[in-house]
């Protein structure tokens, strides 16, 4: 079983991010994230380039569970990928 | 400027394009937040929900209003971030798409 936590890729100003962070909060869902506006120099590099590869266009939120990769809020699919039946 | 003030300002400059605030005031109030913000840190507006590079030149498409609003509006009724809404998502004849990335990721820096 993969037990990872989902990692976040966000902006701090992206309401869009906000929202994902705040779905993944009520879910109870514990998970990294990263704000990649705060980043600078050879860190920012190396976690665009993780981005990149998840998601070419390198958009905000991206979003990875387990072998899923979500871009952007999307409620449903952000659920499903989770296991969250409603 | 505030952001109330922002608020007017733009309010005002673009409902004479025929371009409207959505109308989910607490995201509208957040992203100009968010915007003054980015003027703060860059020396100019960068839409919020795009990574900025903190050169005006290379950011100067995603500067608010950036270049994808009117195509985005056009195609899905909003632009990426949310805060503008087309006049017809405004008078409630067209409903907001999911909005897509448009811009080209080699831009990003």
């Amino acid at each position: 079983m993969n037990t990872e936590k989902p990692m976040l890729y966000a902006l701090s100003t992206c309401s869009h991010c906000k929202s994902t962070k705040k779905l993944l909060n009520d879910c109870n869902v514990e998970y990294d994230y990263v704000e990649v506006d705060d980043l600078e120099g050879e860190e920012r590099k190396a976690i665009l380039e993780d981005i990149k590869a998840l998601n070419p266009r390198c958009s905000f939120p991206t979003i990875k569970i387990k072998d899923t990769v979500i871009v952007g809020y999307k409620e449903k699919e952000i659920k499903a990928a989770l296991g969250i039946t409603e | 400027m505030n952001v109330e003030q922002l608020y007017q300002a733009l309010k005002k400059s673009q409902e004479a394009k025929g371009i409207y605030f959505n109308k989910d005031k607490d995201l509208v109030f957040e992203l100009l937040e968010s915007l003054i913000l980015n003027k703060d840190r860059y020396g100019y507006m960068a839409c919020p929900c795009r990574l900025a590079c903190s050169d005006r030149e290379k950011d100067k498409d995603i500067i608010c209003p950036c270049v994808y609003r009117e195509p985005d509006l056009e195609e899905f009724g909003a632009c990426y971030c949310g805060l503008y809404v087309s006049k017809a998502v405004h008078n409630n004849q067209a409903r907001v798409k999911y909005v897509p990335e448009r811009r080209p990721p080699e831009k990003i820096c």
